[in-house]
């Protein structure tokens, strides 16, 4: 077979492919910022039309028009921006607290071997232990309120964030600190310009692992520790007395919100770490 | 210009403690190196020439006899003293012009002086518009040029070069040799360039050191009295790489003496540093 017949048979495929009629619902052909639409679409879709259709009667679940005209209500009356705004300002204090103390012993650890030592062993044995562990004695000792909220928040933030920065340091590949020695930088110098560079990404996924844990313990502190306002206080009370459409509402809140959380953490990623480039594999 | 040392070595010697035992890595070096010189460094694995360098860097300490740089001990690592590894060692996250300029950080320069020269160098190293690229966006021999620039930006005395051109393929390796041909003429520097390609070390050095290893020890110094540049089709310049070249055959020519295997380490030690 010559060149040309080879190249007309291609065509004639690539034609024929063109013409099927089933091409547009290749999913290659929606555009690709829509990509990740596609299947919430589809559930809202699915959720419409089983009311729409009458597919179901049971009373553990609501249409979508009652979830929506509660959401418009509780947003009039202020209660849901109020839970919101609750829920959000204890993940956000217990995030950084639990942050900024991860990153102090990640860091001790990390640039001490005699630290390591003294502590390490304490640390991994604490570490095993289930975060909703230390719920009944977060409770005894602060309480039911705010403190205990945000002391158990700052305990799931501070693991993944002391784990990783530990990890970052450690790993900081001698060739650079020959570098650095090759220059004569000093102890500061070294760890400013090298160890803490070098380091930042694994710190960083430290952090954004801290990030949504926090949020998930916001939930699961708000949800076992239930006194206050908050999301979690919303959902609790929607299945005690039965009120589906506060269920969904708040796992829709609390889907968007971790959303929200997860885009705003990819940004800053993005932008301190541009260094790294972009991966271009393909498979 | 900047000013280009003379590098002393006498009576070196290095050893390793390998599971409480003494292991010699280099034994009785005494090497001369004259202002403005370029010497080469050659050695099958093993020979210790990477650990000459670490210490003349140093990188390395617990030393037996000395080094000198201009008739004074070297005393740990100082910008007296510039290095460029196998690996570029740019650090990822800063820029090209960043990568060249950590050099300068204690240079004691005004900041004015130091973007001067970090220009200065980076132009020297031929990248002149990728002042702003990451790593990241280099090819190999860009991100080699750049760990020269960096290693020159202090001006030293002395330029040591560990394999840096082991990691490149052929045709840039080639090219980058006329590079760093020019510049060590630009810069009128003392340079040390440590490799196991004789043909490089015969077209860029006035002197080809042979060392032989276990311990690690200079077995010949083959003088390169040709003119530059340098044609690596010539006659003169195949012969004296044949001459190199023929202290690491098996069968040596009958004008040099054999050498006695040297008795092998039980294990299979390998030191690539």
């Amino acid at each position: 077979m010559t060149a040309s017949t080879i190249n007309t048979n291609l065509a004639s495929v690539n034609e024929s492919n063109r013409k099927s009629p089933l091409r547009y619902l290749h999913p290659a052909t929606i555009p690709k910022p829509l990509r990740g639409w596609v299947i919430p679409a589809l559930l809202l879709i699915l959720w419409w039309a089983t009311y729409r259709f009458g597919w179901t009667q049971s009373q553990l679940f609501v249409p979508i028009s009652k979830v929506w005209e509660t959401a418009v209500r509780l947003s009039s009356t202020g209660e849901l921006w109020q839970s919101l705004a609750a829920s959000l300002a204890r993940d956000l204090v217990g995030f950084v607290i639990g942050s900024l103390i991860g990153l102090l012993v990640g860091g001790a650890l990390g640039l001490s071997r005699l630290l390591e030592d003294l502590i390490g062993p304490t640390f991994h044995t604490l570490k095993q232990i289930s975060l909703f562990a230390w719920i009944p004695l977060i409770s005894l000792w602060f309480g039911l309120g705010d403190a205990a909220k945000v002391a158990f928040l700052a305990l799931a933030a501070f693991f993944p964030v002391v784990l990783n920065s530990f990890e970052g340091i450690r790993s900081v590949p001698r060739e650079y600190i020959e570098v650095a020695r090759v220059f004569a930088y000093s102890r500061t110098q070294l760890l400013t310009r090298v160890v803490l560079p070098a380091a930042l990404p694994s710190i960083f996924t430290g952090v954004y692992l801290a990030l949504i844990y926090a949020w998930l313990a916001t939930l699961g502190a708000e949800y076992l520790l239930t006194s206050g306002l908050g999301i979690g206080n919303l959902l609790t009370d929607g299945r005690e007395h039965f009120w589906m459409d506060y269920v969904i509402l708040g796992v829709i809140v609390v889907g968007i919100v971790g959303f929200l959380l997860n885009w705003i953490a990819s940004r800053v990623e993005a932008r301190l770490l541009r260094w790294r480039g972009r991966s271009v594999a393909q498979f | 210009m900047a000013h280009a040392g003379t590098l002393e070595i006498n009576n070196l010697s290095k050893q390793y403690q390998v599971k409480g035992e003494a292991l010699p890595v280099l034994e009785n070096i005494s090497l001369s190196i004259k202002p403005g010189e370029f010497v080469s460094i050659v050695g099958s694995s093993g020979c210790g020439k990477s650990t000459l360098l670490r210490l003349v860097i140093g990188l390395e300490h617990d030393y037996k006899g000395e080094i000198l740089l201009d008739g004074k001990k070297i005393v740990g690592t100082s910008l007296d003293r510039g290095i460029v590894f196998q690996e570029h060692r740019l650090f990822p996250w800063l820029t090209v012009e960043q990568n060249v300029g950590i050099g300068l950080l204690n240079a004691g320069l005004s900041t004015a002086q130091k973007n001067k020269s970090v220009q200065e160098h980076i132009e020297l190293v031929g990248l002149k518009g990728f002042e702003t690229a990451y790593p990241y966006q280099l090819s190999g021999g860009m991100s080699q040029r750049v760990a020269i620039a960096r290693a020159l930006v202090n001006r030293p005395e002395v330029l040591l070069l560990d394999e840096p051109f082991g990691a490149l393929d052929a045709l840039t390796r080639t090219h980058l040799q006329q590079e760093l041909q020019r510049i060590w003429e630009a810069e009128g520097i003392t340079a040390i360039l440590v490799t196991h390609d004789v043909e490089e070390a015969v077209y860029l050095s006035d002197r080809v050191v042979v060392m032989q290893p276990r311990p690690g020890r200079i077995k010949r110094i083959v003088d390169v009295p040709l003119a530059r540049p340098r044609d690596r089709g010539s006659f003169a310049f195949s012969q004296i790489k044949d001459d190199v070249l023929s202290e690491f055959s098996d069968t040596p020519r009958g004008d040099i003496a054999l050498v006695q295997p040297q008795e092998t380490l039980g294990a299979n030690w390998q030191f690539a540093w």
